[in-house]
């Protein structure tokens, strides 16, 4: 149930005082609350689990996880 | 697709797995909180690729699995009664309860419908003004700030036909459950990424100083769960007891606090009973007293229930990671997905659903 999943802000607008938006999960377009993510702009990516946005995703830190990561993998082919 | 296939890449799993195999020295037990990462782990194979030293054990990280039978056989009478339009997140409708599961009650006529989120029950409510709508509110710290929201917009709406039956558990009080336990084989946690996106990982620093045990806040892709099990060995190795993040580009500290103030304006804390593990002192949350008129246990006075459990079901232990699946005399013969003795083979989640899905029988 804790499954939830990344996807990319279409469109944000306000039903009935309630922050929403068009979600696109790698094709897939739903609709989700945005409310806990006030600071959202459309293109950002957010994590998305039963239907409410949990947070936006840092791609800064997305991106030093992962050259942490291609630094063990050119370690790695270097042994 | 961005964020989820660059975690999934052989390449780099394979390069975290020579490190961690590198870094390995001794035997050590760990276990990944969240049934969303014991799925990933046996969908992906992990545990068959890390070094034989280490051991995963798999948590109480479902809430489907830890909802209690009585709370079922609540959802069961209520969902039951006439001009009652129960809603509840798929996962639940099989969850067996003492006579039946909500699949049962549905064919006897029942109206029961699966939502995607706590606010399609609402618009359910408003659509249906003759109807008295009830939400099956369970889950962690991840579902509460959806759970808590349709509260306060039920409320903006003015609508007096919805209500909650409410199970909600917590992560730290059932970690120092385990830890506490003189049984306990667990030297070191992977913490459950998306809970810590909800509360942040502020919680677990006593934690894993009380008991000396390594917690790495963890995601959910095949790289996510392999960094996280490399932070915890290097710390183990070293002998040290530190919170670490390894899911940084969703997780912070603080956590999501919009999301926390909404939750602690809705809910308060209370006791809480988990199926197979018995009741956790603090471990749940329920409503606060100004939203009581929500609460669909005292709306429906659901009373004298009297759960029974399968006499053979082992969740119990399994869910404290103190046996595998397969060790349960009745996995994949008595139990199975068609016909689970026990909320563990029902769930997307649960281990023992996982084990026998992806085949792990011995």
């Amino acid at each position: 149930m804790c499954l939830a999943v990344p996807g990319k802000i279409l469109d944000i607008y306000e039903v009935n005082g309630l922050l929403m938006g068009k979600i696109d999960f790698g094709g897939v377009i739903r609709e989700a609350c945005l409310t806990y993510v006030p600071e959202a702009k459309v293109g950002d990516y957010t994590i998305i689990h039963v239907g409410f946005a949990l947070n936006l995703i840092d791609e800064k830190e997305a991106m030093e996880t992962l050259s942490l990561l291609d630094e063990i993998y050119k370690q790695d082919l270097n042994e | 697709m961005k964020y989820i296939s660059e975690y999934r890449d052989s390449h780099r799993v394979q390069a975290v797995i020579d490190e961690i195999t590198r870094t390995v020295r001794q035997p050590w037990v760990i276990m990944e909180i969240c049934g969303g990462q014991t799925h990933s782990i046996l969908k992906y194979g992990l545990e068959q690729l890390l070094p034989k030293e280490l051991e995963l054990v798999h948590g109480p990280g479902c809430p489907v699995c830890v909802t209690s039978l009585e709370m079922i056989d609540k959802a069961l009478a209520i969902a039951a009664q006439p001009d009652v339009i129960f809603t509840s997140y798929g996962d639940m409708l099989r969850v067996p309860g003492s006579d039946g599961d909500l699949f049962t009650v549905r064919a006897s006529g029942a109206d029961i419908r699966v939502v995607y989120s706590s606010l399609d029950a609402v618009k359910i409510a408003q659509e249906n003004p003759e109807k008295q709508v009830v939400f099956f509110a369970i889950g962690f710290e991840t579902t509460a700030p959806a759970n808590a929201m349709c509260v306060i917009h039920a409320q903006k709406l003015g609508l007096n036909n919805f209500s909650l039956l409410i199970s909600h558990v917590r992560v730290p009080p059932a970690m120092h459950v385990i830890l506490g336990s003189p049984n306990n084989r667990v030297q070191g946690f992977l913490a459950a990424g998306h809970v810590c996106t909800v509360m942040g990982y502020w919680e677990y620093g006593p934690i894993a100083q009380k008991y000396k045990v390594p917690i790495v806040v963890t995601g959910f892709e095949p790289l996510d769960i392999l960094q996280g099990t490399l932070f915890v060995v290097k710390q183990l190795e070293k002998g040290s007891y530190d919170v670490e993040n390894a899911y940084a580009r969703v997780v912070s500290y603080e956590g999501n606090q919009p999301a926390q103030k909404i939750i602690s304006q809705v809910f308060e804390d209370c006791d809480q009973k988990w199926r197979g593990i018995g009741n956790i002192p603090m471990s749940g949350w329920q409503l606060k007293h100004e939203f009581k008129n929500y609460d669909a246990a005292d709306r429906f006075h659901v009373q004298k229930i009297k759960p029974t459990e399968s006499p053979l079901c082992i969740a119990g232990q399994i869910l404290q990671g103190l046996n595998k699946p397969f060790e349960c005399p009745a996995f994949a013969n008595q139990c199975t997905p068609e016909h689970p003795l026990g909320a563990t083979m029902v769930s997307s989640e649960g281990a023992c659903a996982a084990y026998y899905r992806y085949g792990r029988s011995i």
